[in-house]
């Protein structure tokens, strides 16, 4: 029940927010500070809280449209959890960038927030498949609004490509859901969307293999992996700070956790025929990500690609089919979303100062905002992997459980630290080291700045040093899918002698 | 020889006569805009009660002629609702537009209209069909044309006077074809006499089939009979483009449902391919053009022939789930599209219709209510969660996906994505930062403005809480 209040709490609070911009600019932004810190507050009493046993730590059920077998089934588990924490606390910080960079709409930009957070949170704790859908699709719309009326010059463009992407890779898979839930109940006689009861759904290969590319296209798609990765960095780009962050930090996650939650547990047979294609195109992605973003001029854009590229060691890894690689998984999603999270942050405050957000124009910052830069090099050496951070943890698991799935690949995939090397000095060396190329008058991180980049420094560090912390929580997780991945599949070889 | 119960089944059609011919002589004594409206709406309100009233002593049939079933009676209950919503919006758009002209036989029209309609979703014969859809017909071309002065009225009235009195000609040419192959015009015996024919008898069966379908098709406006849409939609005031997309459309395709339901003809494979391709010509025929549109109404008629090739979907999985899921969807469908109309002659003013999409710019920031609601409606038509038209859309694809019909389910997901360019397109239009100074009605009515929030959170509500609707139409067949 609390996790449903959780999400009409947050919904709640968006009306709200929108509702008082009528009096004042700041009652909208102190009204969503304290509703997401409410969130945070409950899911860290969950967290913290909960008691040991049963595979869901909080689980709620309730009728919802019987006819079609559809419940509201609300469920976290050790990776919800995470994934939860990881949406309050970057939602905390969106509120508080936004403080000074949103001026206009504020109302509706804050309830625009508040949904895409209350999307995201029903993504991460749905077990019903239609449920699931449905929150899939509801944090699209304010994204969409939030990148048109609050982005760059080339908003609308951005926002129509990001939005036809992911309708239409969404669509397919409801196309996928419908059918599951039609074979299960053809097969069965019952005909419902529940998680649990559809894991074991009884099809001939051919089916499930077309029924797993429907969920995957759209978990592809929003993990932009590289063919389908065109609308990030336009998205990424075009969108105000707020929406950077948590399109890098939230949004590309939900992808990892579909695969991760859906496509692994559901076709555990079909996934393994299509692992080699999926840990293919997560390498792909690595180096084309890599490679693209040291060729960008535009510091966002370059910021972008560098997802791209971190996106393809979670691919990699999802389909390595080990607990090693699956636990770095889920720290690469937790680091990636602090370390993205945070060049966003400042290159979003660099072209609030300097209205630019051209490298050529830059240089020789350093001097003049010393507090931005010493937390871009943080960042910039969280990203490229620095041991002590937390992407290195993540980077190193991955890497040791795909060896034991394929040497090639992973070996391959290591090249991609080089290139992070290469495009996260590029960063330094042309924005804040280098030859003064104008003379800029600006003001270095205040106090607010300084928060939220503190937090996500003291996180970032956290996770490098005591990365057991996060693990613990989701060993029981990780332990359960890839035992289920493993016995089907070996059902299966079984069968075929 | 009609009996007492017989009388009692007819009642709404009943009040709705007596209503219009009291509401006429009440013209004759004394002219008033207001006075009539109130009439007309008495008389709907007391119809829709009326129905209300006969719903537990259904099925009752009148011959072969009518048989008054819960399905019947839930689409005059639609077909009355949606005659209501047009009516105060009407008294809106006369007020503004027609300030010094006679108003009040539009009424009447609008009655006379809503009696056709109202006939043909309980007839299960051809003649009770076709009397039905001529009283609806003849209405429509002078309700369509009735701003007589206004550049595009006449042009509207006359081509669609040209277009239905050919499409009722097809399909008077496709009845007396199958009345002479099984020699009788009621559909449930057709049933009975199409089976016992060789193959020569089947062509003309299918031949006339064949004709009543481009005949029905043309009221429907699915491609390749949609050519009329969008002209009419533009020329016809705002609320009687309202009423041809709910109460016309909406009759033909509940005849639709019950003609192939009580003639057993989801058998004839043919008869499927048929409505097979004419589905996916509408759902992509209607999308692709709706894109690059900018006038508003020309958009919806080109949307509501998508929306009715995504009902063939449906109506092709066939008897029960079909059936089910096309009214569901064209529930949603009647209460987003006449919100829609309502909005825009909520805001136009006397000069012109809002109907150019800079009219709508920067609409978020001068009337955030009229432009939320109208969002909600967009949203609603390109089928997006937490709105009516979602649930529908699911429904939709649970029959086509549930029949094993994927080239239908898939080409519809296809469709609607790219359907979705052009509702977006609107809503940008309502956020860009400074629009021209179109001179909307600063003044909205009240009681349009309440109505169609009422519309609106209908749209919400059912996307939240479908269940009881649900159910509902699983109770009908």
């Amino acid at each position: 029940m609390i996790l449903a209040w959780t999400i009409c709490l947050l919904m709640g609070t968006g009306l709200l927010a929108w509702l008082a911009s009528r009096w004042s600019d700041t009652l909208p932004r102190i009204i969503s500070l304290a509703g997401i810190l409410l969130f945070l507050g409950i899911v860290l009493y969950i967290w913290f809280g909960h008691p040991a046993g049963g595979r869901w730590i909080v689980h709620y059920t309730h009728s919802w449209i019987s006819a079609f077998g559809i419940r509201i089934t609300l469920g976290a588990d050790g990776l919800s959890l995470l994934m939860l924490l990881l949406t309050a606390f970057l939602g905390v910080l969106s509120v508080l960038v936004s403080w000074k960079e949103i001026k206009t709409r504020v109302g509706f930009f804050h309830f625009n927030l508040l949904f895409i957070l209350a999307g995201i949170t029903g993504v991460f704790v749905s077990l019903d498949l239609f449920l699931f859908y449905f929150s899939w699709e509801v944090m699209l719309i304010p994204m969409y609004f939030l990148i048109s009326i609050w982005g760059y010059e080339n908003r609308t463009y951005a926002a129509g490509k990001f939005f036809l992407f992911t309708q239409a890779s969404g669509l397919l898979m409801f196309l996928s859901i419908l059918g599951l839930y039609f074979v299960h109940g053809r097969s069965t006689g019952i005909y419902t969307f529940d998680y649990e009861a559809l894991k074991g759904t009884l099809m001939s290969r051919p089916t499930a293999f077309l029924l797993m590319l429907g969920f995957a296209a759209a978990f592809l798609v929003k993990l932009s992996t590289v063919p389908f990765h065109s609308w990030l960095p336009d998205a990424h780009t075009q969108a105000p700070t707020a929406g950077s962050v948590l399109l890098a930090g939230l949004l590309l996650k939900t992808g990892a956790y579909g695969l991760i939650r859906f496509v692994l547990p559901l076709f555990p047979q079909a996934s393994h025929q299509f692992a080699p294609v999926a840990m293919i195109l997560g390498v792909v992605s690595i180096l084309y990500g890599a490679k693209l973003a040291y060729a960008q001029t535009d510091l966002k854009r370059l910021v972008a690609y560098i997802s791209v590229s971190h996106m393809g060691f979670i691919l990699l890894g999802i389909y390595a089919f080990n607990q090693i690689a699956l636990q770095g998984v889920i720290m690469q999603m937790v680091a990636h979303a602090i370390s993205t999270g945070g060049l966003f942050i400042i290159v979003g405050a660099l072209h609030d100062r300097i209205q630019t957000r051209e490298i050529g124009q830059m240089g020789g910052l350093w001097t003049l905002v010393p507090k931005m830069g010493a937390m871009g090099l943080l960042f910039v050496l969280a990203s490229l992997g620095l041991p002590g951070l937390g992407n290195f943890i993540a980077e190193i698991l991955i890497l040791t459980g795909s060896f034991m799935a394929s040497r090639i690949l992973t070996i391959l995939a290591a090249l991609g630290f080089i290139a992070a090397t290469l495009y996260s000095l590029r960063i330094m060396q042309k924005v804040f080291y280098g030859t003064v190329l104008k003379k800029w008058a600006i003001a270095d991180f205040g106090i607010r700045e300084m928060i939220v980049m503190g937090s996500l420094a003291i996180v970032i560090i956290w996770l490098g040093l005591f990365p057991n912390s996060i693990l613990n929580g989701t060993q029981k997780m990780v332990q359960g899918v890839i035992e289920q991945v493993t016995i089907t599949a070996n059902m299966a070889q079984n069968e075929n002698r | 020889m009609i009996t007492g119960p017989d009388i009692q089944s007819l009642l709404p059609m009943e009040i709705i006569a007596g209503g219009m011919l009291f509401t006429m002589v009440g013209i004759a004594l004394k002219r008033n805009h207001i006075l009539t409206v109130i009439c007309t709406l008495t008389t709907l309100a007391a119809a829709f009660l009326s129905v209300l009233f006969i719903w537990p002593t259904t099925p009752h049939a009148i011959g072969d002629l009518f048989l008054i079933d819960r399905f019947g009676c839930y689409f005059q209950a639609l077909v009355l609702l949606s005659a209501f919503v047009v009516t105060l919006f009407s008294q809106i758009s006369l007020k503004n537009f027609f300030p010094e002209k006679r108003k009040e036989e539009y009424y009447l029209l609008l009655l006379l209209a809503t009696l056709g309609g109202a006939t043909m979703v309980i007839s299960t014969h051809f003649i009770s069909f076709f009397v039905g859809l001529e009283i609806l017909n003849i209405s429509l071309y002078t309700l369509i044309s009735y701003y007589r002065e206004r550049p595009k009225a006449i042009e509207a009235g006359l081509k669609y006077l040209i277009l239905a009195a050919m499409s009722s000609a097809f399909l008077l040419f496709g009845m007396a074809l199958i009345y002479a192959l099984t020699g009788t015009l009621s559909f449930q015996d057709l049933a009975a006499t199409a089976l016992r024919h060789d193959s020569l008898s089947m062509t003309i069966l299918i031949a006339g089939i064949g004709l009543m379908i481009t005949g029905m098709g043309f009221k429907l406006a699915l491609v390749p009979f949609h050519m009329w849409a969008p002209d009419i939609y533009e020329g016809a005031s705002s609320p009687i483009s309202g009423f041809i997309a709910t109460v016309s459309k909406g009759a033909m395709l509940a005849v639709l449902l019950r003609f192939f339901t009580m003639a057993d003809l989801y058998d004839y494979k043919q008869i499927m391919l048929v409505f097979t391709v004419i589905a996916i010509l509408s759902m992509l025929t209607g999308n692709l053009l709706a894109l690059r549109q900018n006038n508003i109404k020309r958009m919806l008629a080109y949307s509501s022939i998508a929306h009715f090739g995504y009902l063939l979907v449906a109506f092709t999985a066939g008897k029960g789930i079909g059936t089910r899921a096309a009214t569901f969807y064209l529930t949603a469908y009647i209460i987003t599209i006449l919100a829609a109309f309502s909005l825009i002659t909520l805001i136009s003013r006397s000069d012109n219709e809002a109907t150019d999409i800079d009219d709508y710019a920067s609409l978020f920031w001068k009337k955030p209510v009229l432009a939320t609601l109208f969002s909600i409606i967009l949203l609603s038509l390109a089928g997006i969660p937490l709105t009516a038209g979602f649930m529908g859309k699911f429904y939709l694809l649970a029959a086509g996906v549930g029949q094993g019909n994927w080239l239908l389910a898939f080409t519809l997901v296809v469709s609607s994505v790219i359907g979705l360019y052009y509702y977006l397109r609107f809503i940008f239009a309502m956020m860009r930062p400074n629009g021209q100074n179109f001179p909307i009605d600063s003044h909205p009515s009240l009681t349009g403005l309440m109505i169609l929030s009422l519309l609106g959170v209908a749209v919400i509500w059912l996307g939240v809480f479908p269940v009881w609707l649900v159910s509902l139409v699983s109770s009908l067949t």
